[in-house]
């Protein structure tokens, strides 16, 4: 399935979980909208603001490191991203991605080329294939690998609650 | 070739004789910890359709995050999670003011060596320090653990750290940490396996051995350990832990990455704003007023780490405009600090003594910043707003010597 989007390209390694999602709302039990609303609050405060059903992330390298903390997936997620790509994930964003079915892209050089060409690729569109591994921005092309084993399995069930739920269910 | 001790934990934890880096396996718990994120899990664990947890002696829920509840919504939270516990038999529940997770899980003898402890909460290679793989997963994942009793681990690489030379005068765990972090950088140990090996190590008790896994976090790693010798065994004794297997790691074992440092040539260090691995020696950062002194959390709030800062501060007061603020990991540390005299010292001067829990270190409650404000603290991230604000704060993260040394100064100095 190809996905096209509008893209964000955030031009900055180390996008931590604080400033995607603020530890003052970590423990309120906020509904998915208002969780929306704090998307990238204290790394972009536009961002919230303007984000679209559909959007694309890019990032530098060690997207989402830091907390534990789930809402640093859903958030975007409610703010409408449907992926991320990133020069690489902090191990606990990958797996908090895989568990949430948010796509999270490890390509450093679809990373690279989005970041050198910021000013004519910021906010225009791109498009994305998950399962064939391939996505193009700006009219170029890049490979990445497609998640695969377990974690894809869990990834098409719509996410870990929905696989336990069936694990359960049929247990 | 032999085997690493991620290697041998997970082999142990998944039911196999062997397992080789790169392999996907399913790992049982020895515990699985969460905290106040409990509320959100134990909805989830609802959704998913689970009726009772796998098995209720595994499942650890300490009050931290939130503690005392700074409003009502929090207090509703704590209030779902006893209702939850009693309703699920839930065996190791400690209510607000115990302490800290971190502190409560293996000072009440629930971490134990060669085992895998998941954990809701990204500290949780804090537990290596008992020689176990605390490994961090998140609050969808601890619901399913809750209902399933395992989970999937792709076996990782492993980092062999070797610590040479004695210790300085006033440089600490923390210190040493924070050198290495700035070294290996805040994805350098991303995936993988810490082991922290040499000489050096005989030097630092469980209390520095807790803080050095801890904070390995913050270099991205799944887990760090320290392997098990004479410390470990003395504090297993000590806190009563039932029986256990040591797994040490193979003499030949293959490692990603060998990296040795020679402690004698580390003076106290600190991160500065907004990174962890944005590291200096507390010497080279300049005349920096500070406005908070935060002295305790799971990286620091251990008994040594409150005895180091009263050594500094006794007999002495903090600098005028200065708030220090100390929160001891649980309720035993407190207690300690009383007996020895050092919560004395403490208040005489100048400290406010809070209740053992986490604090304003993730930026909730409990004294965080104003705009415009800078602190020097014991905990884990300075991360751009991460005290509540990030409005022109910033955070430099120091040991408790340092911070102890700069509450007097009323700016950023060394102990030393």
């Amino acid at each position: 399935m190809e996905l096209e989007g509008r893209v964000w390209i955030l031009d900055d390694d180390d996008i931590n979980t604080d400033v995607i999602y603020p530890g003052k709302y970590t423990y309120e039990m906020l509904s998915n909208e208002d969780m929306a609303k704090h998307a990238l609050e204290d790394y972009d405060p536009t961002f919230a603001k303007t984000a679209q059903k559909g959007d694309m992330i890019i990032a530098g390298r060690n997207f989402g490191c830091g907390s534990s903390r789930e809402q640093a997936v859903s958030t975007i997620q409610f703010a409408g991203v449907v992926a991320v790509i990133a020069a690489s994930f902090s191990r606990l964003y990958y797996r908090n991605a895989i568990n949430q079915a948010l796509y999270c892209i490890e390509c450093p050089e679809a990373s690279e080329y989005a970041r050198k060409n910021k000013a004519a690729l910021h906010h225009k569109s791109m498009k994305l294939d998950p399962e064939k591994g391939k996505l193009s921005i700006g009219g170029k092309e890049f490979s990445f690998k497609p998640l695969a084993g377990q974690a894809a399995e869990i990834f098409k069930a719509g996410g870990l609650a929905e696989y336990t739920k069936k694990k359960l269910a049929s247990a | 070739m032999g085997y690493t001790m991620i290697q041998k934990i997970l082999a142990k934890a998944s039911g196999k004789k062997e397992v080789s880096v790169g392999e996907i396996v399913f790992a049982k718990p020895h515990m699985i910890l969460s905290h106040d994120n409990s509320a959100a899990i134990l909805k989830t664990f609802e959704k998913m359709g689970g009726k009772k947890v796998w098995d209720p002696e595994r499942v650890f829920i300490a009050l931290d995050h939130e503690v005392p509840p700074p409003d009502s919504k929090k207090a509703d939270n704590h209030k779902a999670i006893r209702k939850f516990v009693a309703d699920k038999g839930i065996k190791s529940f400690y209510d607000c003011g115990v302490g800290i997770c971190h502190q409560v899980l293996p000072e009440y003898g629930h971490v134990i060596p060669g085992v895998v402890i998941f954990g809701s909460d990204s500290h949780t290679t804090t537990h290596g320090a008992l020689a176990a793989a605390g490994i961090a997963i998140g609050r969808t994942e601890t619901a399913s653990v809750w209902a399933l009793g395992e989970t999937w681990l792709r076996v990782p690489e492993s980092i062999k750290i070797v610590l040479e030379g004695k210790l300085r005068k006033n440089v600490e765990a923390k210190d040493i940490i924070l050198y290495i972090i700035g070294q290996l950088t805040a994805e350098g140990a991303n995936y993988m396996s810490i082991e922290f090996h040499g000489p050096a190590m005989q030097e630092v008790g469980i209390g520095g051995r807790m803080t050095l896994c801890n904070m390995s976090a913050e270099a991205g790693c799944k887990c760090a350990m320290v392997p098990f010798d004479m410390h470990t065994e003395a504090y297993l004794k000590e806190v009563g832990a039932p029986k256990y297997t040591v797994l040490d790691p193979d003499k030949d074992a293959a490692y990603e990455k060998v990296y040795a440092y020679d402690v004698s040539k580390i003076p106290p260090m600190v991160a500065k704003p907004h990174n962890v691995d944005n590291v200096a020696p507390v010497s080279e950062v300049g005349d920096l007023p500070i406005d908070v002194a935060l002295l305790g959390t799971c990286t620091n709030g251990r008994i040594e780490d409150l005895e180091a800062a009263s050594r500094i501060l006794d007999g002495k007061k903090i600098a005028k405009g200065v708030r220090l603020l100390v929160y001891p990991a649980s309720r035993k540390v407190l207690d300690q600090a009383f007996e020895r005299g050092v919560a004395r010292k403490l208040l005489a001067a100048g400290a406010q003594i809070g209740i053992p829990a986490c604090g304003p270190c993730l930026g909730a409650y409990g004294g965080v910043l104003a705009s415009g404000e800078r602190a020097i603290s014991t905990a884990n991230r300075n991360f751009k707003g991460r005290m509540g604000t990030k409005e022109g704060t910033e955070i430099y993260l120091a040991s408790p010597a340092t911070v102890a040394a700069s509450a007097l100064a009323g700016k950023i100095v060394s102990p030393e």
